[in-house]
């Protein structure tokens, strides 16, 4: 009987669980995304002078959109770019010459200031092209607020059903018990005193469902991370959440919720029971 | 004392009870008579506050039992013994266990559990059996049990629904003598019956309840022929379903 409930809080935790590890890290490498596109970068014509690029530096940085805009030699964004690719990067060694330009990149205090430093920059002589990704990053705002809402009500849902399934479960406890509960009742025995050892039970199985979603999670997790974590960092270039980080919380996460979804299921199912 | 004074409830489609005006005092013993569905369930239920009256006041001691608010049921029960037809007894709980169950249920001590229950066993006659389960003992041990249970917090009155329904008369009149006794000890006795012989030759208050009405209260017998008051051999507050 208990058994069952365990094991339908633990299944509906597993669920709860992919969508944590699947939202945090989403959540992790939109606020990478929002830093790395929070920049306005102009690509500079390979003929553009060095003292030039030092006007439109000094220019840039008194600007009060401006948090800091420095200039970045086509071989240093050569080999950050190298870096970045890590075991890979040996790919970019086939290159005949250097394909990237002489840019200026300039970290903007917000986004909406981002529009004056580029009508700035479109004054600037000897600029090839201006990068700045504000409606991308507009976007995945939306993108990612759309998914945590989502997230957010299957969540609730998961968490209604679980709770629903443990009354059930419970509800079966009880009725095996229901002559000690009426011999309770009438000798006067009061509702929390009846409702107490039931509602121990009911947040007994929930955290031994919490103890065992959380280990399967994080098991899995630990496989994901393992398998694709590496090439997931070289294809969008963000890392993914460690293993140790993400199972803490879950496993705080899920101890709150599996007991009160045991307490709250052990409660409901004794309603019924408690009314006279 | 137990006062209902123009008590009504009615159920959808019949009567539970209609203006019933009575007055029980400490220390009485008391039968509550009449066929089945005449009431006396009801009776019992309103001053259990398991049901609620729709209209009249039901006074137990100084507590008004209508306005009585969920959280002081208990301590309304808690001066109400009750023993029912089939014992009610916890299977899975020795003699002793089954009474002590009654006091740890209000938060008695451990040290008056121990010196209270054995005198309560005493008292029904059966303290050699304190360690026997429900099932090794005859269903007049069993009825003693469940009186030690009933009893054993000092309750103001003691509730016993058909007692004797499923004993033997012999047995039956072991049991009606200990409620005699609990009674002699200052206890109100409230017992709903079918038995007429017993009614009869206890000689005690009668009150005959038949739909929804007291239709008698007289010191006696039990009033009815025989074959009207043998309608079922079922307790007023039921069996109870597994």
């Amino acid at each position: 009987m208990s058994l069952a409930s365990v094991f339908s809080i633990t299944a509906m935790l597993l669920i709860l669980g992919v969508f944590f590890a699947f939202i945090v890290n989403i959540n992790v490498a939109m606020e990478a995304a929002k830093q790395d596109y929070d920049t306005v970068q102009i690509y500079l014509l390979d003929e553009t002078e060095l003292s030039a690029s030092s006007e439109m530096l000094e220019i840039l940085n008194a600007m009060p959109e401006v948090l800091e805009a420095k200039y970045i030699p086509k071989e240093e964004a050569l080999n950050s770019w190298k870096a970045q690719w890590g075991d890979s990067g040996y790919l970019l060694e086939s290159l005949a010459d250097n394909p990237l330009p002489n840019a200026i990149e300039i970290d903007v205090r917000n986004l909406e200031g981002a529009d004056i430093v580029v009508a700035q920059a479109r004054t600037f002589a000897g600029v090839e092209d201006i990068l700045y990704y504000k409606e991308t990053v507009e976007k995945l705002i939306v993108i990612t607020s759309s998914v945590q809402i989502a997230t957010l009500i299957m969540m609730l849902f998961l968490v209604m059903v679980s709770i629903v399934v443990v009354s059930n479960t419970i509800k079966l406890t009880v009725q095996a018990r229901g002559r000690e509960i009426e011999i309770m009742k009438y000798v006067g025995a009061t509702n929390w005193f009846i409702r107490g050892p039931f509602l121990l039970e009911g947040m007994f199985i929930g955290l031994i469902s919490s103890g065992l979603a959380c280990g399967i999670v994080a098991l899995l997790y630990h496989k994901v991370v393992e398998l694709i974590g590496a090439e997931l960092l070289v294809i969008i270039g963000i890392p993914m959440v460690p293993v140790q980080f993400l199972s803490l919380n879950l496993a705080v996460i899920f101890v709150a919720l599996g007991v009160s979804i045991g307490a709250s299921g052990s409660i409901i199912s004794m309603r019924r029971y408690l009314d006279t | 004392m137990i006062e209902y004074q123009n008590v009504t409830k009615y159920y959808k489609s019949n009567v539970g009870l209609e203006d019933v005006n009575v007055k029980i005092n400490k220390g009485e013993f008391v039968f509550l008579v009449g066929p089945s569905g005449a009431g006396k369930s009801t009776f019992i239920k309103l001053l259990l506050k398991e049901l609620e009256a729709d209209s009249g006041t039901i006074r137990f001691g100084d507590w008004d039992v209508g306005s009585l608010s969920n959280r002081e049921v208990p301590q309304l029960r808690r001066g109400i013994g009750i023993v029912f037809q089939d014992f009610r007894l916890l299977p899975k709980k020795t003699v002793y266990e089954n009474v002590a169950f009654a006091m740890e249920i209000v938060h008695c001590t451990r040290r008056t559990i121990r010196r209270q229950v054995p005198q309560v066993l005493s008292l029904v006659g059966i303290e050699e059996k304190a360690d026997k389960y429900p099932d090794e003992l005859s269903a007049g041990e069993q009825q003693r049990v469940a009186i030690a249970r009933a009893i054993v917090n000092n309750p103001v009155v003691l509730i016993a629904d058909e007692p004797t329904g499923n004993l033997d008369p012999e047995t039956a009149w072991g049991i009606m003598r200990l409620l005699e006794h609990i009674n002699n000890r200052g206890t109100m006795v409230v017992m709903v019956t079918h038995a007429k012989d017993i009614v009869d030759r206890m000689n005690k208050r009668v009150i005959a309840i038949e739909n929804g009405r007291i239709i008698r209260d007289n010191i006696g017998s039990y009033g009815y022929n025989n074959d009207l008051g043998k309608m079922d051999g079922e307790g007023a507050l039921g069996k109870y379903e597994d």
